[in-house]
């Protein structure tokens, strides 16, 4: 059975543009320029149960734009959705108790108040029975370490110790749906896995579904088999994360650290015989050559450059996933 | 029933919160106090050797004064600025996804803060204003009753009001100034300041038209004798039409504000 099912959903939002200069503003005060911007432009979308789904795409691709729709926030202008059997906006009292939400940027507890009564509230709020409660949410607070935090006011956590709250606040219900709008923004590595562990954990026991968006790729490889590109509003990609991977570029990675300053032009002189593509790398004096062929090509394009110019540092990757996406934003998908 | 005891909760988290700023609230004991003192110096001075002034005599003037602020400390609540607030910084999103109405929420928050007062601020300060000046208590049971049903209505009506002023924010993004105005205009038209009765009679014409009336000017009159017999009736009246005809503006701006909700930085 399908939990989300997305036909045709398009979010068109109006925004006005300011006039420039005096004249302008004075203009703009009787009538103003309206623009339609197209966040989210004809999606469709099926997810199953269980399964856990990562949502990705640039800063202002549409997901969030998405999340909101699919939670019943925001209507859609055109297009139909059905999250659990029901439509998110028509029925929104009886549908947010059947989901789970995260927002990484924005607080669902009381800023003031200890987080136990934040817990206590939600309790109510969402009718959960003291068993219930106490045996679902016992564990909950346990896996995620929060039991010391539970008599803290929020606004005296740690953004570590506050995410890890939100998470078993947003789990009360024990929902059989996730949306997690960047759960992980800003947090450190050891918190990063620990919520990573845990929402594995309760996907494998409750086969609770989870989209997620991010822009913390890892997070993408250690939850989600499948991803969702998203692309100026279009989905430009829906499938296995390893098919993406594997489909996009099939090559290595080879990252130069040169004792001198070096340029493009250079490089490309020295290796017009290879498939290769320079970028200049983070840091000065560091550029990344991506090899598309046998190992055989990658050595003998390493030796050649090792006889041209002085290196200090040398290292052979795979094309991470971080790569593939960087290029699939800037180029489109064009292997397919 | 489980609904009501979702709002008992609501209600223990603002004490909570109230709690939590317990410097607001003895500031807000101190400014009340200085309020009620000041305007009874000021209406002594006014009344000087007059027996009464528009039918009301210098001690239930100062009755008037003290339980009218008395009753603001119970009616009055922040939940316009809350309602603007959490609309510009886009919380309102995630009070989209709880399985409760938000307006109902926040009138629930409102009752909060106004029983809060009403228990920890407006008791106590009575009984200090009660030693400090002299002022008549009722001791009809049935004044009383009345009174305290009349302020329930304050606080819906005022309420109400809140309500719309804060779901304008929806439409117009900005709207302290609104807030303020509308703070201003609730305290001399609802006769916080200046019984109605003092006012000139066109002006008392044109508030007998307006909401403002019911949220302070009623239950002070009924509690001072102001009001007597049918015509206590005839007032509550008056505070029930404008506690059910706000519903329609209420209800219609938060289905248009629904329909546009733009949650920021999205």
């Amino acid at each position: 059975m399908n939990v989300i099912e997305v036909e045709g959903l398009r979010k068109e939002f109006k925004s006005y543009s300011s006039r420039s200069g005096l004249k302008g503003a004075f203009r703009d005060l009787f009538t103003r320029n309206y623009k339609t911007l197209r966040a989210v432009d004809d999606i469709s979308l099926h997810v199953k149960q269980g399964e856990m789904v990562g949502y990705i795409g640039e800063n202002g691709a549409g997901k969030s734009t998405t999340i909101k729709m699919l939670t019943g926030i925001l209507t859609p202008t055109a297009g139909n959705v059905t999250v659990n059997g029901m439509n998110p906006h028509k029925e929104r009292e009886k549908f947010v108790r059947t989901i789970g939400v995260v927002f990484g940027q924005r607080s669902q507890l009381w800023w003031d108040i200890a987080v136990q009564e934040s817990f206590r509230l939600l309790k109510k709020v969402y009718k959960v029975s003291d068993e219930e409660y106490e045996t679902h949410m016992k564990e909950v607070i346990r896996t995620l370490e929060i039991e010391p935090l539970l008599d803290k006011p929020v606004r005296k956590l740690s953004l570590g110790q506050r995410m890890r709250c939100e998470l078993a606040a947003a789990l009360i219900h024990n929902p059989p749906l996730l949306f997690l709008d960047e759960p992980t923004i800003g947090l450190d590595v050891l918190v990063k896995m620990k919520i990573r562990g845990f929402l594995k954990e309760i996907n494998r026991k409750y086969k609770t579904t989870i989209l997620l968006t991010t822009h913390d790729l890892a997070d993408i490889e250690a939850l989600c088999d499948r991803v969702v590109l998203l692309d100026e509003g279009k989905i430009i990609y829906d499938g296995r994360l390893d098919e993406l991977q594997k489909n996009w570029v099939e090559g290595k990675q080879v990252h130069f650290e040169f004792q001198h300053p070096v340029d493009k032009p250079a490089l490309e002189e020295i290796s017009r015989e290879y498939p290769v593509i320079w970028r200049q790398g983070e840091r000065v004096n560091q550029w990344v050559a991506t090899i598309d062929g046998e190992d055989d090509t990658v050595s003998k394009l390493m030796s050649v450059v090792m006889l041209h110019h002085a290196i200090s540092d040398v290292k052979l990757n795979k094309v991470s996933t971080e790569e593939i996406i960087r290029n699939i934003y800037e180029e489109g998908i064009k292997h397919g | 029933m489980g609904n009501f005891s979702m709002y008992v909760e609501m209600i223990r988290i603002r004490f909570l919160m109230m709690l939590a700023y317990r410097t607001n609230y003895y500031s807000g004991i101190l400014i009340y106090s200085i309020n009620i003192g000041a305007y009874y110096f000021l209406w002594q001075a006014i009344y000087g050797t007059q027996e009464s002034i528009q039918g009301m005599s210098v001690s239930q003037m100062t009755t008037y004064v003290a339980i009218a602020w008395m009753a603001r400390a119970f009616y009055f609540n922040n939940i316009d600025r809350e309602i603007s607030q959490e609309i510009q910084d886009g919380k309102v999103a995630v009070e989209m996804i709880r399985p409760y109405h938000y307006l109902g929420v926040k009138t629930m928050q409102g009752l909060g803060e106004g029983l809060f007062r009403l228990l920890f601020f407006s008791v106590p300060g009575m009984i200090i204003i009660w030693l400090a000046f002299p002022i008549d208590f009722s001791n009809q049971w049935s004044v009383w009753a009345l009174f305290f049903l009349s302020i329930i209505f304050s606080f819906i009506v005022n309420t109400q009001l809140n309500l719309i002023t804060g779901i304008l924010t929806f439409f117009l993004m900005y709207n302290t100034g609104l807030i303020r105005a509308k703070r201003v205009v609730i305290d001399l038209f609802s006769g916080l300041l200046l019984p109605i009765s003092f006012y000139p009679l066109w002006a008392q014409d044109v508030m007998g038209y307006l909401p403002f009336q019911a949220i302070s000017y009623i239950p002070s009159m009924i509690f001072t004798g102001g009001f007597v017999g049918s015509e206590i009736y005839s007032a509550i009246g008056i505070q029930i039409f404008w506690s059910v005809l706000l519903i329609i503006p209420i209800q219609a701006l938060w289905m248009l504000a629904k329909r546009q909700l733009i949650v920021q930085g999205g």
